[in-house]
């Protein structure tokens, strides 16, 4: 594979760069494979790429019903952080932050990991206390977070509303510093660029269609191009999991959800960190183009349209304007939804499942981005090993029924209930 | 914006209500001793199909009733509404 450095970048500008090697190939898939990943976003990217470099299992194929990257991956509002209270959370994403920080060299190609800073607004003493609370607990796990004061504040972001008669008074706030946001489209195509080089069989325009199940093993599946067959199978499709859970007659504790995001029109710099709302669902960032990169609540009723509707955007904007008012001024550029798969207690699966050689990777909820590098990384172990690494040890499939819930936020599929 | 037709005060925007999801969705009967099996359906598992859909919803800033719906989870187009005791 050709190694991309400021050297290549050269030597290329003198062909009007024409002569670049394609950064991943387009093969006709085999009729057999060692492990096949459904799905080619940045889940099943990330755990096709941590199969063949970790567990040295490269002969694999990703079916992708559409394009690489055409879904949440690039539909997301690219923030990273681990600020979790929950230990089963704070450590797996902490871990993932670990991998984020070294992403860009590891994989060869800028994913432009941009450690900013994630601030949560408090606007309230009882609010600021809790994420006291949770600022401790991330401590204890070695997680990066500090309190910061209105003063404080004050100085960073000018242009939030401090006034005394904000609906919302900014009260003060809790930050995780190496919190931030990174190019989503470079995230799957630097996974997916890797994957290749090592043997990986990246398959776009292939839909399955069914899988082959004998004696409660798997033993391939059917694509929209052929039979392949397979004694592992790994499920990373975010919204359309209930789908394809559905050919093997399994009904899977999610709901699929729309969730919309928005750009404004590119602005000079005015946002140096990603903000949160604290009074309700808001958050925003200013992307390196200069867009307001905004996001907030699901559109509130089960939904696989991938576009959402105006009354949510309105509300999700309100909020935003109650933070930065001079927000209001600005015109939106673009819209869009994604499907995610909300789970009840808000906390992803990766485990095995009750089918020899299936292994489930969803339930993602509003936070599927960050998540790339370590979920990859997790569910790489969990179907080369046939058992759950350590840190995926608490996000089981049968956690509802045993009643070991991982409800950090305390919200699952319903918006209202927070 | 949806337009969501009340059984009770007609068409109304989708401002008016909220959300209530799978309609199919029947508590265990009050007294009866079931499995923990049987709980964990009712509390956790929901249908989640790519189309038709019946679903719950509530006239929450309206009438208040809870009432169904018939509603394509791929276009959002809305076939039929109906009272809370009636098939849809």
């Amino acid at each position: 594979m050709q190694k991309y450095s400021i050297f290549s970048l050269i030597k290329n500008a003198f062909s009007n760069h024409q002569n670049w090697d394609v950064a991943w190939r387009d093969p006709v898939p085999k009729k057999e494979y060692d492990a096949i990943i459904i799905g080619g976003g940045g889940h099943g990217l990330a755990t096709a790429y941590y199969l063949a470099k970790e567990h040295k299992i490269t002969n694999i194929a990703i079916l992708e019903k559409g394009w690489i990257g055409g879904g949440n991956v690039g539909r997301n509002t690219t923030i990273l952080r681990s600020n979790y209270m929950w230990d089963a959370n704070g450590l797996f994403y902490e871990y993932g932050m670990k991998l984020w920080e070294s992403l860009s060299q590891e994989l060869n190609y800028n994913v432009m990991y941009s450690p900013r800073g994630i601030i949560n607004l408090a606007h309230s003493d009882a609010q600021l206390n809790t994420y006291a609370r949770r600022g401790n607990s991330m401590r204890l796990n070695g997680i990066d977070a500090v309190m910061l004061s209105q003063k404080e504040l004050k100085k960073m972001i000018p242009f939030a509303d401090f006034s005394e008669t904000a609906r919302f008074p900014i009260f003060g706030a809790l930050m995780q510093p190496r919190g931030g946001t990174a190019r989503h489209d470079a995230v799957a195509w630097g996974y997916a660029r890797q994957a290749d080089s090592m043997g990986v069989d990246i398959i776009q325009h292939c839909e399955v269609t069914g899988f082959d199940v004998k004696n409660g093993k798997i033993q391939g599946v059917e694509t929209s191009r052929g039979n392949i067959k397979t004694k592992k199978v790994g499920m990373c499709v975010a919204g359309s999991t209930s789908l394809l859970a559905e050919k093997l007659n399994m009904k899977l504790p999610i709901e699929s959800h729309v969730l919309q995001a928005c750009v404004s029109e590119p602005v000079k710099p005015f946002l140096d960190h990603v903000v949160t709302f604290g009074a309700g669902h808001f958050y925003c960032s200013q992307s390196d183009k200069g867009e307001m990169v905004m996001g907030g609540d699901l559109d509130g009723y089960n939904s696989y349209a991938q576009r959402g509707n105006l009354p949510t955007l309105q509300h999700v904007l309100s909020e935003g304007v109650a933070m930065f008012p001079n927000l209001s001024r600005l015109k939106m550029l673009r819209t869009w939804g994604g499907i995610m798969d909300m789970s009840m207690d808000g906390s992803p699966v990766i485990d095995k499942s009750h089918i020899e050689g299936l292994y489930l990777n969803f339930g993602w909820c509003y936070g599927g981005f960050k998540a790339i590098p370590v979920s990859g990384w997790t569910f790489a172990y969990t179907i080369a090993q046939d058992r759950p690494h350590e840190l995926n040890s608490q996000f089981k499939l049968n956690r509802f029924n045993t009643g070991n819930l991982i409800d950090e936020k305390g919200v699952g599929t319903k918006t209202w209930v927070g | 914006m949806l337009e969501i037709k009340c059984p009770f005060c007609g068409k109304r925007s989708q401002n008016e209500f909220s959300y209530g999801g799978d309609a199919s969705i029947k508590r265990p009967e009050l007294g009866k001793e079931i499995s923990d099996k049987e709980w964990d359906d009712f509390v956790y598992f929901r249908k989640n199909p790519r189309g038709k859909h019946a679903e719950f919803w509530h006239h929450v800033a309206g009438c208040r009733q809870w009432f169904k719906v018939l509603r394509s989870t791929s276009t959002h187009e809305i076939f039929k509404t109906a009272k809370i005791n009636e098939e849809l």
